[in-house]
């Protein structure tokens, strides 16, 4: 039970580092209808950012404050002088420009900090751990990036529905060319929208900086498991981006930890760890195939 | 220059551009062997082996790609799981120990005339599943679904750590083939060049086809091609399956070539780069990813040479070329759309 309850919390702060990466990303696919496999990239610059003026201040902090910006205006750059020649293009042109820009940064953070990973470390006033139920301590870093996530989550609600630039958002997703001649700046929104979603990729990777080791690419594993999400969510729906990141996180983390003891019921145990392990890694993707049968177009597709 | 007799096609004009650069070509790889002998650089012939591998998959991709239109993110799966059956039979059969017992007795075995069409068979039931999938959905969808199938089967091979799992396993000898010594590079070059040649024969038989025909009319317009009657899924899907087959053989053959696999075999950046060959040599072309495939790795040889972060200049170089050079080398060197089988 006690195992259980920690197996819990750590998907579900797998599922919010998932929301914070594939809120961006869906808005990107369905609102420009644009694919982009460079959005890990920002994930890495965030964590690096966040890792050297971490290491350079001493606070997380400024770590994290310096972070969200880095990505940001990556991002926004990035839309600016790549993406915004390829809104035309078919999907394979993105693919292979997007290809590009991986391999461009990979390559640059490698001669900037060098092929070592960073380590961030868990700031002090975090350290400790939290008995949130009783009997049941966890840390509290990790509790911090939940709440972190579910507050991130109501200021992406409060910003799309009550507010005129997620209004204005909204209706460039529905009509690009009805809002544009209603007289919204669509490509001043495009970059804004742009620049938010690297701005939550690089909080994630800012914040799996102290979680995982800070590499060059680092935001590779991540980016998959994020098509993975907008997949199972439907592409441009932040609510299907949430119910995909929740449920990607738990079938992920808890298949680690228990299909080896269900498994060694039935199985010797060295067979049953064996595989257990193929299992448990490909679980996520089984998860996708059955989404895939059911429901092609996601659980919560974004327009009808 | 003009009396030289047309190799391939015979087409109404004698000799055309394209013509001849397909014979150039073909003499110069043809000749290789000698060329680098006398160069004195054997290792040149290794290389031109990975780049004639390379190029089949490339191919391979450019089927359903080029011609069908289908844009996976996912195709070095099945060219690792080809390098994968190779290498795991390979060891049982070098070990004479049984690959399955269960549910019933699988043995191993080092000729490539056993393994190889298996390697073929396998990576095509592979690409079965996962086509018959994926291409429920379209676009943007099947790009992702594609890549995520790929990983993962990619983590299905590190987990194995019967087989190794991250790390890899190698090869203990090139696998055995009546009348050729597949240890000698040079045989093996040439092995590899029949290789590509005889797929290559094969996807122009093949695109030229009424098959053909209906998977590039799928390409232009598949609501069309519906109510014309064609049943789009199966036709699609059975490229999908030629494709992956193809890219097993290659995937046989890479095993062969550097006799050790490893998970990175299929990682999804080598989907990309394969991807790469595909767009830089020329899609919608069957000599185009050739060419695609030994510029993208005589690129990388050339460039780490110099530097060892070559990468950088990679990238921003292929952001160019999507940008602005979309018919590829094989469209700049024989002239017109560069939009011939």
């Amino acid at each position: 039970m006690l195992l259980f309850v920690e197996q819990l919390l750590n998907g579900l702060q797998l599922g919010i580092m998932l929301f914070l990466m594939s809120a961006g990303l869906t808005l990107v696919f369905g609102i420009m209808q644009v694919i982009n496999l460079a959005h890990g990239s920002f994930y890495m610059i965030g964590a690096y950012v966040g890792a050297t003026v971490t290491a350079q201040t001493g606070s997380f902090v400024l770590g994290c404050l310096a972070a969200l910006p880095a990505a940001a205006v990556a991002g926004m750059a990035v839309e600016i002088l790549v993406l915004r020649r390829l809104y035309k293009k078919d999907h394979l042109d993105q693919v292979l420009a997007t290809f590009g820009l991986i391999m461009f940064f990979n390559e640059l953070t490698r001669i900037v900090w060098g092929r070592q990973p960073l380590f961030m470390d868990v700031p002090a006033w975090l350290a400790g751990s939290i008995e949130l139920i009783p009997g049941v301590p966890y840390p509290s870093y990790r509790i911090a990036v939940i709440a972190v996530g579910i507050l991130v989550c109501v200021l992406l609600y409060l910003l799309f529905t009550r507010t005129r630039i997620g209004m204005q958002i909204r209706a460039g997703a529905s009509n690009r060319e009805m809002a544009g001649a209603l007289g919204v700046n669509i490509r001043l929104l495009y970059t804004l929208v742009f620049g938010l979603g690297t701005l939550l990729a690089g909080l994630a990777g800012v914040m799996a900086g102290p979680i995982l080791a800070v590499e060059s690419g680092m935001g590779e594993s991540i980016l998959i498991l994020t098509f993975v999400v907008i997949v199972i969510g439907g592409i441009g729906s932040i609510r299907g981006a949430l119910v995909g990141a929740l449920l990607v996180g738990l079938v992920d983390t808890l298949g680690r930890a228990f299909l080896p003891l269900l498994l060694r019921m039935f199985f010797s145990p060295a067979y049953a760890d064996g595989v257990a392990a193929s299992l448990a890694s490909m679980s996520v993707y089984l998860l996708m195939a059955a989404v895939l049968v059911c429901r092609p177009r996601g659980l919560l597709p974004a327009h009808g | 220059m003009q009396t030289i007799d047309p190799l391939v096609g015979g087409g109404k004009r004698s000799v055309s551009r394209r013509t001849l650069a397909i014979a150039g070509g073909a003499l110069l790889l043809l000749a290789l062997p000698m060329l680098t002998a006398m160069l004195d650089e054997p290792y040149l012939v290794t290389l031109f082996s990975r780049i004639l591998i390379y190029a089949l998959a490339a191919v391979s991709l450019d089927l359903m790609l080029g011609f069908g239109g289908m844009v996976s993110l996912g195709h070095a799966a099945f060219f690792g799981v080809g390098a994968y059956v190779v290498c795991i039979l390979s060891a049982h059969g070098f070990e004479g120990t049984p690959v399955l017992t269960r549910p019933f007795t699988v043995g191993g075995h080092e000729s490539a005339l056993v393994l190889w069409p298996l390697a073929v068979l396998l990576a095509a039931m592979a690409a079965a599943v996962i086509g018959a999938l994926s291409l429920r959905t379209s676009g943007m969808h099947f790009i992702m679904i594609t890549l995520a199938f790929a990983q993962m089967i990619y983590y299905f091979f590190v987990s194995l750590e019967a087989y190794g799992g991250d790390d890899g396993m190698s090869l203990f000898t090139r696998n055995t083939m009546p009348g050729i010594d597949l240890a000698d590079d040079r045989q093996f070059y040439y092995l590899c060049l029949a290789a590509l040649a005889a797929f290559l024969f094969f996807a122009h038989r093949l695109v030229n086809s009424r098959f053909g025909m209906v998977i590039r009319g799928c390409k232009e317009n598949e609501r069309r091609m519906k109510s014309l009657g064609f049943p789009t899924f199966r036709y699609r899907l059975v490229c999908f399956v030629i494709a992956g087959a193809g890219a097993g053989l290659a995937g046989a053959l890479i095993t062969n070539q550097t006799e050790y696999v490893s998970p990175g075999l299929m990682h999804w950046t080598r989907s990309g780069e394969i991807l790469v060959m595909v767009l830089l040599g020329g899609m919608g072309t069957l000599f185009g990813p050739v060419l695609g495939a030994a510029a993208l790795l005589l690129m990388e040889e050339l460039l780490s040479i110099y530097t060892e972060h070559w990468m950088v200049y990679l990238g921003p170089f292929l952001i160019l070329v999507v940008l602005f050079a979309k018919r590829g080398i094989y469209g700049w060197i024989a002239g017109g759309n560069g939009n011939h089988g």
